[in-house]
């Protein structure tokens, strides 16, 4: 065979070779898309479909035309209007309680050593691994009014009457917190384990006394640990079921129940929707505006290095 | 040394307060073991007489009994349904370099951050047409959903460390790709699928607003039946049911723990 045979041969295999490496990474893309599947189409029957027909069902009104007077009712009756107030409030509250509670504790637990730390860390992890209802029905059997609170205080002298601890806001925060405050520590511990512990000797180093640096070189580094800890918190607490239901007695009427009450008790479907719809629009907002102000505060500035 | 960061008399403080929080944390979460052996109709700390009497309720019950083989069920198919899926789903989006691959996993982990009722509401009407409404296998693949970011989130966590080279290196000897994950990438991540598996079975077991709206009459899950007769009266029988599921959630991760402590044993030998 001639030279020129030769190469025509050499270059046709090259080509089908290549032409066999692009089918070759199609079909590639193809089984990785397809592997996704079963897990993306879970998502999408069991969760994207029922959510968004019940964006569906809250357009229309009980006749069945399409209307807004679902959204007109929860935004002015006082009922509906209560649960968003009941929800803010509760939310903050926890929120801020875990910031009191949980930020002293991560940052003793970032200060010793690993191997103390980590045991210390189980006990915090302890109630993340019991189930809710279990915790909400213990806190039910030490705040109620002859719970084992009220009784001991009441033995000890301390108080003469039960105090009404459960069934009302108290209760519930108080659960709600001992709830959230593991979800808080964790991310807050960990960003703390990442602060470089040379900023503080070069503080001391400086002149700094130990509160001075801890407040000007330790919160600042923090405070990215702690706003992810807060938004978590928060937003988990908007959505909440069953301890308010269980602890509030049937004072504390959160978003969460009202939309659980007005199917059970009153079979308003078109105001549980729309009010469900507004809980999922008010809880992108508040991961939106914590995003927001992850990009303001935390944007990589030249000099930082 | 942290003297040098916080003063020693607000250390000290610092100690305290932490061991108040720890308290604060420990002790709500535990309490109920003790009061379970509670020989009186009422719940006391300590008790004044001991007895098995609310676990002998507990398990004299058929309600009881139902809900409990109910809910171990479902847990165990939301294991089947989340882990494989899970792992298959942040396999391929390791892999892959597709345009899609932030969107995908973006839906993959949004059902943390809906809330559960909504969830519960929607799939209360969406089950009927798919003809899963009050049925075991709706629920279980309800809590399958739920619990598949956990294994997504893990498990890429555990690709994320893994060399992807490996496995090339596998197939361009001439093995599967099945057999090339199997032998080389699986392996590698067993920990993390693993205890994936743990966090579903757990959380499955856990789950109460899911389980109110979608499961009914006999198919009623334990933490069901816990939460509608904790509305009505305090029954210690819940007590005994309630340190079951503590000990039994604590032993899980123990055994988990321990498990993955002798395999890294093994590995330094």
């Amino acid at each position: 065979m001639s030279a020129s045979a030769d190469a025509a041969v050499a270059l046709g295999s090259r080509a089908s070779t290549a032409g066999a490496l692009r089918r070759d990474a199609r079909r590639e893309r193809r089984v990785l898309i397809g592997l996704s599947m079963p897990a993306v189409a879970l998502v999408l029957v069991f969760m994207v479909l029922p959510v968004g027909w019940l964006f569906w069902l809250s357009l229309f009104d009980d006749s069945g035309a399409v209307s807004l007077v679902n959204y007109v009712r929860i935004f002015t009756k006082q009922t509906y209007l209560n649960s968003f107030s009941v929800t803010f409030t509760v939310s903050l509250t926890v929120t801020l309680l875990c910031i009191g509670l949980g930020y002293p504790v991560a940052y003793l637990l970032s200060e010793l050593p690993r191997r103390v730390a980590g045991l210390l860390m189980a006990a915090v992890m302890l109630p993340y691994w019991t189930s809710v209802l279990v915790r909400t029905y213990a806190w039910l059997i030490l705040l109620q009014r002859s719970g084992l609170i009220n009784e001991w205080a009441q033995h000890l002298g301390l108080i003469s009457e039960p105090l009404p601890l459960a069934n009302n806001l108290t209760g519930t925060v108080i659960g709600m917190t001992h709830i959230m405050l593991p979800f808080f520590i964790l991310p807050l511990y960990a960003a703390m384990r990442s602060i470089d512990r040379i900023y503080m000797t070069a503080a001391a180093s400086l002149g700094a006394s130990p509160t001075r640096a801890f407040w000007t070189i330790f919160v600042p580094l923090s405070v990215q640990g702690l706003a992810a800890g807060s938004f978590l918190v928060f937003v988990l607490c908007m959505g909440f079921y069953v301890t308010p239901a269980v602890l509030g007695g049937g004072r504390v009427i959160m978003m969460a129940q009202q939309i659980e009450r007005s199917i059970t008790l009153y079979s308003n479907w078109g105001a549980a929707s729309a009010l469900g719809v507004a809980l999922l629009a008010m809880t992108v907002l508040v991961l939106a505006i914590g995003a927001l102000i992850g990009k303001l505060l935390f944007r990589p500035r030249g000099g930082d290095r | 040394m942290s003297e040098a960061r916080v003063g020693r008399g607000q250390r000290w403080w610092l100690v305290i307060y932490t061991g108040i929080v720890l308290f604060f944390l420990v002790v709500p979460s535990i309490i109920v073991v003790p009061m379970s052996f509670s020989g009186s109709t009422f719940l006391e700390f300590p008790p004044r007489t001991w007895s098995l009497r609310w676990y002998e309720t507990y398990v004299g019950t058929a309600e009881w009994r139902a809900a409990t083989l109910v809910s171990l069920e479902i847990a165990c198919l939301a294991v089947l349904i989340a882990v494989p899926t899970g792992t298959a789903a942040a396999y391929a989006l390791r892999a892959s370099n597709s345009a899609f691959k932030g969107l995908l996993a973006g839906i993959l982990v949004s059902p943390t951050l809906v809330p559960h009722i909504l969830i519960a509401v929607g799939l209360f009407f969406a089950l009927g047409p798919l003809r899963l409404s009050n049925t075991l296998i709706g629920l279980a693949l309800a809590h399958g959903m739920l619990t598949l970011p956990f294994v997504f989130i893990l498990v890429s966590a555990g690709l994320s460390n893994h060399d992807m080279i490996t496995e090339l290196a596998a197939r361009s000897l001439g093995a599967s790709r099945l057999r090339a994950f199997f032998t080389i990438t699986l392996p590698q991540i067993k920990n993390f699928v693993g205890f994936a598996a743990v966090i579903v079975f757990i959380t499955s077991l856990d789950e109460v607003i899911l389980s109110l709206f979608l499961a009914t009459g006999t198919l009623s899950t334990l933490t069901r039946r816990m939460f509608l007769s904790l509305r009505d009266e305090i029954d210690p029988t819940i007590a005994a049911i309630s340190s079951i599921l503590i000990i039994l959630s604590i032993a899980v991760v123990c055994l988990f723990q321990f498990w993955e402590q002798g395999r890294v044993a093994e590995k330094h030998e």
